[in-house]
């Protein structure tokens, strides 16, 4: 499946770059294949077995013990299955993205489907060391599509993108040479994580600290958790639609995925040592980035602040410990995608049209583009966790969850959402409803390809507010594999909440 | 005894490989004295392949002989020794093809900048020929520096290579004043660190009574000999060693000299002699000077976290494409040097790995420099990189996947070789040199990042700045830097096998 893609890049590189529309042809055909291969996965996937499936390796720099190993346990599942689904959404309904860019549409579709290999390769890899060479090389796409093809400060938006998260990525670079020396000197030089995860018990508390803080550190900044999240507003603000799309809907999602997978497993007792700390920068990010969203005055910048504000939610339902808010937090990951891939995209197209991105610029759209209107009312609704959208399920899950053993936290954390109404409702007040202010009097509605792009991401919300368990079937019992090898146990409920 | 005469017994067929290059230099020079003018460039070029491919092939052909030392104990041939020779005359090989290109060289070197004698060679179209044999010569002295077994070859070996460098670095046919001043930099500077050099020596002789490493190491092991001369006599031959690596302090030169060469014999140096100066580091500290480690090992430390950090902070203000990469290379010296330091057999193999990788990657970038020209010679001013990615997207890319190698981003064979040294380092115990690395990597990504920024992302200026079709001798030095850079980057498997199985030093 990794292949595909791959295999896609290669026919556009090859095809004659005078012909857009067979590239495009191109990259639809391919990303709409991977994404039906992304779900016969799915439904050939045991639910019930917390082993990794769908497992392959072969040695890669046998002296350093470097293989190529791939699996699947739920979570990953989950998010590879949310990057192959948002992968033809973004080239259907960015389908004149690459327009304004540098370069043309041949080299955005190539870089688009190397960093759909990549985003499947990063959640796919069981060999730590593969994990990083996909976490580090899938830079260097993302990099090329904000300053390639963004608007306003688009190559400042990128080096800055590309700076912290190589400094995130370097740092880890240093955690994982010392997982290397330390494995090497208990047994056999190893990357594998299911050997690594044993490796624990050598370690003195202080290493394990460092090494959990070098990979902490590199998710914070990809998830992004405040104080580390500046790049993200200009890299979200810059970049186009569906870029934007990717990169807060997938790519962030490394970060968090990375904080299940590596920090939690590999470093059980550093991340107890750690957990308050977390929980209150996740806290923080909450309602600071709500805050934010509530003052910015730019479309993009709006989602991207809102997106800090989530990945706050995420963050605390990861380090909260228990299954609940670990399950919600992985279906928040998932959700969450959704639901910013929907904002995006209509803010984009909200965006061409008017040739403005400043929220103030737009009024009464509702009359104008009633599909419009409605898409970007659906996303928002459904980003402040509306009963009966899909964020709703996973945040009230981590909010649960983490009630059980952070009251205080969750009880702060809830306010977020009472500001998420603000910062949904005040735009989609002021842009959509009300008199049509003049300059939006003639805007077009949705033409059937928009349509046809935003109305999955329409369903996937409304389904899975309603109807959230197959999703829950897979991640449960994976998010309860982690919690068990950490030691946990759930808390029971009480009443009084003094656990 | 008196007038007795003992012939020394030398093992040609080990020494083949150096013998080969030293003949065809000697070559070389009779072709300059005896050919006609016309066929000479075509020729040397023709003989200084030759002379170097065959004196590869007699090194492969030598690989699987016995460690043994040679030429009256002077001498050592191992594993590790073959490796770094074998680098060497890979690294020439493909610097070679960017000599073809004379239009980076002076009609003639003796004469003055801007006067009559230049203007009527230029006019005349001479080429200065002698590029050719002064290489050769430079590697022969290279391919012995990592092999010497006692002091006095060593010195005899870094001299041989070091002269025909400083001339080399005078020849530049565009700005010649600043290419002179360089060669006289390198040179005074050069003379001076090996007037330290030699000073370390006669310490250590002091010390042990004894000129060979293995006199030395036996002397270090017994523990008898005045440890005041062993300290004096390490520090200042670490010095003459330093300064070849071009390691903080002593890198002053490296700026000066790198921008004011010819590109193509800045892309020779940098990438050989780093081999070469690092090959006999290596033996020196992890043959002769092993057991003294406690007393070596704080200081080098200090000055490889020195090292890496002034090069990627300083490299950061530069404007000009070849001292921003020479101050990169003064960093990756400070990387290179965590290798030193380690001293166990992975840092030996990361070592060995690293500087393959990084000469090869070098030559690459640098070939790449000589093509960006203007009406006057090179552009090698920043500002006027802008803008080049629109121009000519294929040159950009590929200097792009150099930098991107030598800040380390995987699957380039720069990330390889990063992982594999520090990791090497960790493991001795050097947690310092790790997270400095780490974090001057992150630095130094900074500057190689803002270079593909300027090409891609800047619009051009038009001042005439233009990429010229690269002839087909360039064409074939990036082309294969290129491939090797990245090949080693995705499969190094084979290159690290080969490499741990062959690297080990003999006492």
């Amino acid at each position: 499946m990794m292949l595909l893609p791959l295999l896609g890049a290669l026919a556009i590189a090859i095809a004659p770059s005078t012909n857009e529309l067979l590239t495009k042809q191109i990259a639809l055909a391919t990303t709409l294949i991977v994404a039906v291969a992304g779900i016969l996965t799915t439904i050939s996937f045991d639910f019930n077995n917390t082993a990794l499936q769908f497992v392959e390796s072969y040695e890669w720099i046998p002296s350093f013990g470097i293989k190529y190993a791939v699996g699947l346990d739920g979570i990953a599942l989950i998010l590879i299955l949310l990057s192959v689904l948002l992968a033809p959404i973004v080239v259907l309904a960015g389908w004149n993205e690459s327009e304004g860019g540098r370069w043309g549409a041949k080299t955005f579709y190539i870089l688009l489907l190397v960093l759909e290999t990549m985003m499947i390769g990063v959640f796919a890899s069981t060999d730590v060391f593969l994990f990083y060479v996909f976490f580090e090389a899938m830079l260097i796409p993302v990099y090329f599509l904000i300053g390639g093809y963004g608007s306003g400060e688009r190559a400042a938006a990128a080096v800055k993108f590309l700076l912290y998260s190589l400094f995130g990525g370097l740092l880890m670079l240093a955690s994982i040479i010392g997982l290397y020396v330390i494995s090497g000197n208990n047994g056999a030089h190893t990357f594998d994580i299911n050997e690594l995860a044993g490796l624990s018990q050598y370690m003195s508390p202080m290493t394990q600290n460092l090494l959990f803080l070098g990979f902490f550190i590199a998710f914070a900044i990809k998830a992004p958790v405040w104080p580390l999240h500046t790049w993200l507003p200009d890299a979200a603000a810059s970049a186009t639609p569906g870029t934007s799309v990717l990169l807060l809907g997938v790519l962030d999602k490394v970060g968090t995925f990375g904080m299940i997978r590596y920090c939690l497993t590999l470093f059980p007792d550093a991340s107890k040592t750690f957990t308050p700390v977390i929980i209150t920068f996740a806290v923080i990010s909450i309602i600071y980035g709500a805050f934010l969203a509530i003052g910015a005055k730019d479309i993009k910048r709006l989602i991207a602040y809102t997106s800090i504000s989530h990945f706050g939610f995420i963050t605390m339902g990861i380090f909260a410990m228990t299954t609940q808010a670990q399950s919600g937090a992985v279906l928040y990951m998932f959700n969450h995608g959704f639901s910013t891939a929907a904002l995006f995209l209509v803010a984009g197209w909200m965006i061409a049209r008017r040739k403005s991105s400043t929220i103030s610029d737009f009024g009464g759209l509702q009359r104008v583009t009633p599909v419009m209107a409605w898409s970007f009312f659906i996303a928002g609704m459904s980003s402040l966790a509306l009963p009966g959208l899909s964020s709703f399920v996973s945040e009230f899950l981590v909010l649960v969850g983490t009630f059980t053993r952070y009251p205080v936290a969750a009880v702060i954390a809830t306010f977020g959402i009472v500001l998420a109404a603000l910062y949904i409702l005040l735009p989609v007040q002021k842009a959509l409803h009300g008199p049509t202010t003049p300059g939006n009097e003639a805007i077009k509605d949705l033409n059937l390809r928009e349509k046809i792009a935003i109305a999955p991401v329409m369903a996937v919300i409304v389904v899975l507010g309603f109807y959230p368990s197959p999703l829950l079937n897979i991640i449960n019992p994976a998010a309860a594999q982690v919690i068990t090898s950490q030691g946990f146990s759930d808390p029971l409920p009480t009443s009084n909440g003094d656990k | 005894m008196g007038g007795n005469f003992l012939a020394p017994t030398l093992e040609y067929s080990l020494l083949s490989p150096v013998l080969i290059v030293l003949g065809g230099a000697i070559l070389g020079v009779l072709i300059e004295a005896f050919a006609p003018r016309a066929s000479r460039s075509s020729s040397q070029l023709f003989i200084t392949l030759t002379t170097l491919a065959t004196a590869l092939t007699a090194l492969i052909r030598n690989r699987n002989g016995e460690s043994v030392t040679v030429a009256m104990n002077s001498m050592v041939f191992d594993g590790a020794g073959v490796l770094l020779q074998g680098s060497i005359l890979v690294i020439a090989i493909i610097s070679v093809f960017l000599l073809a290109d004379q239009d980076n060289f002076t009609a003639l070197a003796a004469a003055l900048p801007g006067s009559n004698e230049e203007r009527i060679s230029v006019q005349q179209q001479l080429k200065v020929t002698e590029v050719y044999p002064l290489v050769l010569f430079a590697v022969a002295g290279m391919m012995i520096f990592p092999v010497a077994s006692d002091l006095i070859t060593l010195f005899v070996a870094l001299e041989m290579f070091s002269l025909p460098l400083y001339l080399l670095a005078g020849l530049s046919r565009h700005r010649r004043l600043m290419s002179q001043e360089a060669a006289l930099k390198y040179f005074l500077l050069g003379a001076f660190s090996s007037a330290f050099f030699l000073f370390g020596v006669s310490f250590l002789y002091g010390y042990s009574a004894s000129i060979t490493f293995s006199g030395i190491h036996d002397a270090v092991i017994g523990g008898s000999g005045n440890d005041v001369f062993l300290l004096l006599g390490i520090a200042f031959l670490s010095v003459g060693l330093l300064f070849k690596v071009g390691a903080v302090p002593f890198h002053t030169w490296s700026p000066d000299v790198y921008q004011g060469a010819p590109t193509p014999v800045t892309a020779f140096m940098a990438a050989a002699t780093k081999v070469a100066a690092f090959g006999a580091m290596l033996r020196i500290f992890y043959s002769v000077l092993a057991e003294d480690y406690l007393q070596w090992r704080p200081v080098l430390t200090l000055v490889a976290l020195v090292t890496m950090v002034f090069g990627s902070l300083v490299a950061i203000a530069q404007r000009d494409v070849k001292r921003m990469l020479a101050y990169s290379s003064i960093a990756h010296a400070g990387f290179l040097l965590s290798g030193v330091i380690a001293l166990n057999k992975s840092g030996l193999d990361a070592s060995i790995f690293y500087l393959f990788a990084y000469g090869v990657a070098t030559v690459g970038a640098f070939a790449v420099v000589t093509l960006v020209r203007d009406s006057s010679g090179e552009v090698t001013d920043l500002n006027r990189w802008s803008g080049l990615g629109k121009r000519s997207p294929l040159v950009a890319t590929v200097f792009s996947g150099f930098l991107l190698a030598f800040a380390g981003i995987p699957l380039t064979s720069g990330f390889i070789g990063k992982f594999s040294i520090f990791s090497a380092a960790y493991e001795s115990g050097a947690t310092s040199l790790l997270i400095t690395g780490v974090l001057s990597s992150a630095i130094a990504a900074f500057f190689y990042i803002r270079v593909i920024v300027l090409m891609f992302f800047k619009d051009s200026v038009e001042d005439g700045t233009s990429v010229v079709i690269p002839s087909i001798y360039t064409q074939f030095t990036i082309a294969l830097s290129f491939i090797v850079t990245f090949a080693l980057g995705v499969f190094p498997a084979p290159l690290l096998e080969f490499i741990s199985s062959t690297a080990t030093f003999i006492r």
